[in-house]
Formats: structure tokens, sequence, C-alpha cells
């Protein structure tokens, strides 16, 4: 792909302060939740001009508009679970096809955003969302991803990882946890050939923010897979969340990159840094607290193995 | 009155030109046989300029629908197409346009939905879709298909209706079976449907709304009177329209047709391109004496209940043709329709329902010859027919 410079303003985050909420407060999402507090990110570094957001089926949706509540202060779809992306990638060509014939001012900038959860973006989605990459419409999908379907009661997905114990691959006495690998989804973003894909986390909130302004400056569409720690899912306590956000990233977990007209940068952990070990960052998960007792050393070697492999797959990615 | 201008058209090529001529803001779809053809030829349109659509070709019809409900909540006016498969993909979504209060505007080419995987005429398609809540318009032949889908964008904009529409027609042997079709100049259909007047529209940043809330026990009921009550308008609108495109255009249209009906003993109610054998073989037996008539159904969804009623009071024998199996063990929906319609009567015809075409299986004149004679010795209680059977299959 043509590299292209990708022209933002800065996040000063004194000047943030003062935006416009278009995210409030007073949802029912769970404390420690770590979806609100992405997309409150997400709508603060968006504020430069007017959005329209979108949203697949999932927590987000059913814990931000019970009716006759809503928690967003802008335009808002939600329409099924698997088509968040076609979806919004209508409300784009409608704005399109209004602007030309002159029912939106021709100077009229909205930008599109739409949000899934994992289940709604690798799994049921995931097709929705590859033809609206393909098709080119300029809108900026995010999925948080907390690692299984938390909103029906904590059901593997495609992107709960290895190990990991959810409703439907549970602890048992021969099967410990999920025994498949999740999907790269970012990889398989990067992949349509689109002008930006990135990776981040609400604790690195600045990270995020700027990612998001890069996002909605591409003339094309944009993806973000953000970490999304889910309380009672993954069993933590409520104040530990961004914590867990941080170690995900120090661990290489979850290292934050970009993917900038197919260009690869990794942008933390460095990528000379000697990675943190997972075992404490697991340690404090209720979902991965068995993979400590005795006879599962193996799975956590196996765990650990996979995170460095990912890591200098990640690498090799930037050389190219 | 606009000027008219004859065109041999497939039903394909009248819809599509329909289309053109009614130039919605945005189309997504997705080709899928026999209605291929509706997209193909309107992407022509859009590529050569001749309209200013903006087409979403998406990945599936799922996709189709999707984007759809996105542009028209934005507010933007919107088409599409489909056939069988394509809009039992589109099932779930189908629901959401219709609750949105999306009005959406959607061709669909009957076909026989799968397994046997079959690309033939039948009405398992939209007959399952008929509680959907969009309102469904079947039409006989292709004049009827270009009149209705002009007439279905000013039934699902009005204000006292904001709902999708559904304009089926016979796939193949409407939607591939060219006729003349008396087409109008652009302007006048454009002045026809009238410019897009979108009630909330997320587009206006300014008033931002929130479309498809979560809606629990404490409001779903009251907004799903609302949509009811919005479909119970359909009827009086589809009345209006249809006159009002009488005056434009010189072609008038009901909720349904009587061909014959008025002294009509023995009654063949129907749906869809067969109503076209069966005048013809009314006009025969008429030739010879025999009061037979003829009831298509045009608007099926709301269902005209009180009004067919009417119609078929003074009927001595009704035969209700379904053209797809319902499984029902108790024949299809037409026939459970029409009998729930005439059970209000103090002298009730005598009922029958038959069940044909499935799969694209032809129905001769020959069939309908002896179906009306066969209803008719019913009638007269010289021969004994089942309440349920099917016509031109093989036992």
């Amino acid at each position: 792909m043509e590299q292209k410079e990708i022209k933002t303003t800065p996040i000063d985050l004194k000047a943030l302060t003062n935006a416009p909420v278009r995210f409030t407060g007073g949802h029912r999402a769970c404390a420690g939740c770590g979806m609100t507090i992405m997309a409150r990110q997400v709508l603060l570094a968006a504020s430069e001009t007017p959005v329209v957001v979108g949203s697949a089926t999932g927590c987000l949706e059913v814990t931000t508009t019970i009716f006759p509540y809503t928690a967003w202060n802008v335009p808002f779809i939600h329409n099924a679970f698997e088509n968040a992306a076609a979806t919004i990638s209508g409300v784009e060509t409608a704005y399109r096809a209004l602007k030309k014939r002159g029912r939106l001012p021709a100077d009229k900038e909205i930008r599109f955003i739409t949000f899934g959860g994992d289940g709604g973006t690798y799994d049921i989605g995931l097709q929705s969302l590859s033809g609206a990459m393909e098709r080119g419409h300029r809108m900026l999908y995010i999925c948080y991803d907390n690692g299984a379907y938390m909103n029906t009661g904590i059901q593997r997905s495609g992107a709960t990882p290895r190990g990991a114990h959810t409703t439907t691959c549970p602890v048992g006495a021969v099967m410990p946890g999920k025994p498949q690998n999740r999907k790269d989804l970012a990889a398989i973003l990067a992949a349509h050939n689109i002008p930006y894909v990135a990776t981040a986390s609400p604790h690195h909130h600045k990270d995020l923010m700027r990612k998001v302004r890069k996002a909605l400056a591409v003339d094309g569409p944009s993806f973000m897979l953000v970490f999304s720690p889910c309380r009672l899912g993954w069993a933590f306590p409520p104040e530990q969340g961004m914590d867990l956000c941080r170690e995900a990233v120090a661990t290489g977990f979850w290292p934050l990159y970009e993917v900038e007209y197919g260009k690869w940068i990794i942008n933390e952990p460095s990528p000379g840094a000697t990675l943190a070990p997972v075992k404490p960052w697991l340690q404090k998960q209720g979902r991965f607290k068995h993979l400590l007792q005795k006879g599962n050393e193996r799975l956590l070697e196996e765990i650990q193995a996979g995170v460095a492999q990912e890591w200098e797959k990640l690498k090799k990615r930037t050389t190219l | 009155m606009s000027n008219v201008t004859i065109k041999a058209l497939t039903g394909n090529e009248a819809a599509a030109y329909a289309m053109k001529q009614i130039d919605p803001d945005v189309v997504a779809a997705y080709p899928i046989t026999p209605a291929t053809e509706i997209v193909q030829i309107f992407s022509d349109y859009v590529n050569n300029g001749q309209v200013r659509t903006e087409m979403i070709l998406v990945e599936s019809e799922h996709s189709a629908m999707s984007a759809c409900i996105g542009a028209s909540a934005a507010g933007a006016r919107v088409m599409t197409g489909t056939s069988s498969c394509g809009l039992a993909l589109m099932w779930e979504v189908l629901y959401v346009a219709a609750s949105t209060r999306c009005p959406i505007v959607m061709c669909d080419v009957n076909r026989a939905l799968s397994a046997p995987i079959n690309i033939h005429c039948d009405h398992s398609d939209t007959m399952g879709a008929r509680d959907s809540g969009w309102v469904q318009l079947y039409a006989e032949n292709t004049q009827e298909a270009y009149d209705t889908l002009i007439q279905a964008v000013r039934v699902a904009e009005d204000p006292a209706v904001r709902l999708p529409v559904m304009v089926m027609f016979d796939g193949f042997i409407i939607s591939h079976s060219m006729e003349g079709v008396q087409v109008a100049d652009d302007a006048a259909v454009q002045k026809f449907v009238g410019p897009f007047q979108p009630v909330r529209w997320l587009l206006d940043t300014d008033h931002p709304c929130t479309v498809g809330a979560l809606d629990l026990q404490d409001y779903c009921f009251e907004h799903k009177m609302t949509q009811a009550e919005a479909l119970r308008a359909v009827p009086a609108v589809v009345q209006k329209v249809g006159k009002e495109f009488a005056a434009a255009f010189g072609r008038s249209y009901d909720l349904f047709e009587a061909y014959r009906l008025d002294d009509a003993e023995t009654v063949l109610v129907m749906i869809g391109s067969t109503a076209g054998t069966a005048k013809d073989v009314i006009d025969e037996l008429r030739g010879q004496g025999k009061k037979v008539g003829l009831l298509r159904i045009r608007l099926f969804r709301p269902f005209p209940a009180a009004q067919l009623r009417d119609a078929l009071a003074k009927a001595k024998v009704v035969g209700v043709l379904d053209r797809y199996e319902s499984f029902s063990g108790t024949g299809g929906a037409l026939y459970h329709e029409i009998r729930s319609a005439l059970y209000d009567l103090p002298a009730r015809p005598r009922l029958h329902g038959i069940t044909y075409g499935i799969g694209g299986r032809d129905i001769f004149p020959a069939d309908l010859r002896q179906l009306y004679l066969d209803l008719e010795a019913a009638g007269a209680g010289k021969k004994d027919l089942p309440a349920t059977d099917y016509l031109g299959v093989r036992k």
C-alpha cells in the first residue's frame, strides 16, 4: 500500500476536560468494566467532529440504552448482533447520498464509529465486518475484546484465550478450560489492506485516544481492537481492571501496535524489552486460577510459550 | 395524466425501471436467482449516471437488509430486492426493519425456499415472512409489478404508516417473461413519490436520537401496540394511494382485484400470476353460463379481512389457492385467513383449500377449468371434495 502521513491533532488532556460529554455516566455497566471506560475515551477523542455511533448487540448496547434512558448524547443505532458493520456502512452511505443531493450541507463533516464485543466481531459479525472493510466505507469499527460472550453469561468465543475458564468451556475433570488459541483478529483485519488497524488498551488512554484520531483521520475503513477487562467473566476485584490492562501489555499478551497503510509499528512493549512473565497476571484472574494448580504446569508453560511466539511473529511483521 | 410509453419489459426489467424512476438515495443488495437481474440492471443505471443512488454491494442478504436499516434510520430513501433463500437470510432483520419503522421498499421475486433447492416460483419465501411486520403487496403481472413498486414508496412513507413494504411477483413466470408495459416519464414518477421526509434521522446530528434501544417489560408492549396500529392504517392508505395513482397514471388499484365476482357463485381466491390464467378460464366458463369469478389478493399484510368477507359473502363455494406448502397440516395461510374472515358470516360459503404450483409446477387452464367445475359440483351436493387438497401433483 502507498504510505501516507496520517495528520491528526495531538491529544490535549487538559482541553479534553472541557470537551462535550457525549457518553454519559448513569449507564448500567458493572463497576470495574473496561468497556465503558473505553467508550468514554473514544468519544472524547472523537469530539472534534459530529459522530454517529453504532453498536452490536452486547454489553455496551444493553447497559447504555435501556429505554427510556440512553447514555448517548450522539446519534446512536443498534440493529442486531452480527451486523454492526453492515448497519453503520448503511448510515455512512446515506451520508454520502444525502450530501450528493444537497440534503446535507456539502461542508458537513460526520464520522462513523461502531462498536462490537468479541463475540459480535471475531465470531458472528466477522462476515459483515469483512464485507464493510472490503467495500471501503469511511468508518471506524472498534472491537472491545473481553475474551468471551459476557452479555449472555461468559461463554467461549473465538477471542477466548487458551486455558481460560468459561461457562461453555468450563474447567472440568477432563478438560482444563478452553483448549484452542484465540484468533489473531487484528492481523485478519490488516489483511484487508485497509488504511489503519490498531490495538489499544484503556489503561494506555492517551495512546488509545491518539489512535482513535488517526483511525478517524484516514479516508477509508479503520479498525481498532481494544482490550476490555470483564470483572464478572474474569473474576477480579473491580478496582484492579486498569492494572490488568497495564500488565496485559507488559506481558506481551496484549501488545499495542498499529498497522498504517500496511506498515506494522509496535508501540509497547518496546521491541527490545524483555516481556514480563504471564503467570502473575494470570494469577489475578479467576478464569485462569486452575492453571496454577498441580498438574497444569505444562499448560501454563504452553501459554507462556504461545505469548512469546506471537510476540516474535509481531516483531517480524514490523520488519516487512 | 403523465405521458405514457409502452416498453417491452420482463418483470425484473420493469422493477429495475421503476427503481430507476424512483431514484432512491441508497440501494443495498445482493444477487440471487431469479431476482439477480434487478440488482444487475440497476447497477447499470448507477454506473451510467442515470440515477443518483449510492449503491452498497454487500456480501450477503443479511447485510443487505442491515445496511438498508442503517441507511433508512440515517435519513435516506432506501430500496432493495431479493428472493427465496435471500429473504430467509434476512429473517432476523426483517423484524428489525419493521419494528424500527424503516420505510424501506423491497422487491421480492417469489421463489421456493430450499430444500430441495429449486429456483422456480412458489410463495414459500414471502409467506414465511408474512408476520414480520412488513406490508405485503403481491402483483399479478409485469405492469402491476412496476405500478406497485411506485405506489409502495408512498404507502411505506405515509405518516400514518412508516413501515417497510414488500412487493412480490412470481419468479420466472413474471420476472423473466416479457410483456408490454406502460411506463410513465421520470418526472411524473418523481412527482408521484415526492421528496423523502425523514422524521428522526441519525444524520441530524444536532438532534441526537437513540435507535434500537433495549426495551424491556415496562415499554416493549406499548411499542408493539403502536406498530400494530400503524399496520392497521395500511389498507386505507393503500386505497388512497391506489386512487391517486389512477388519477396520475390511469390504472387503478384496490386492496384486491375482483374479476366477474359480483354475481359469482363459484369463486377462486388466489395470489399472483395464476390469476391471469384464471381470468381466461372464467371468460370461457361464463360463455357457457357458469357463474364463476375470481378474487385476487393484492394486499396480504395486513390482511383486509372485513373487505374480503364482504366480497365473498354472496358466493356459494370458494376455493382458496395457496402456492406453497405451509406444513400446518390444515392448508395454507391464505386458506386459513379466508376461513377466518368468513367465520362471522351468518351463512358461510362452502370453502376448500387447494395447494398447487410448488417449486414452479405449471398450472394450466384445464386444471383451473376442472377445479371450477368440481367446486361447482361440490356446491350443488353432487361431488365430495376434501376440505384441503393438492392440485397438479402426482399422487
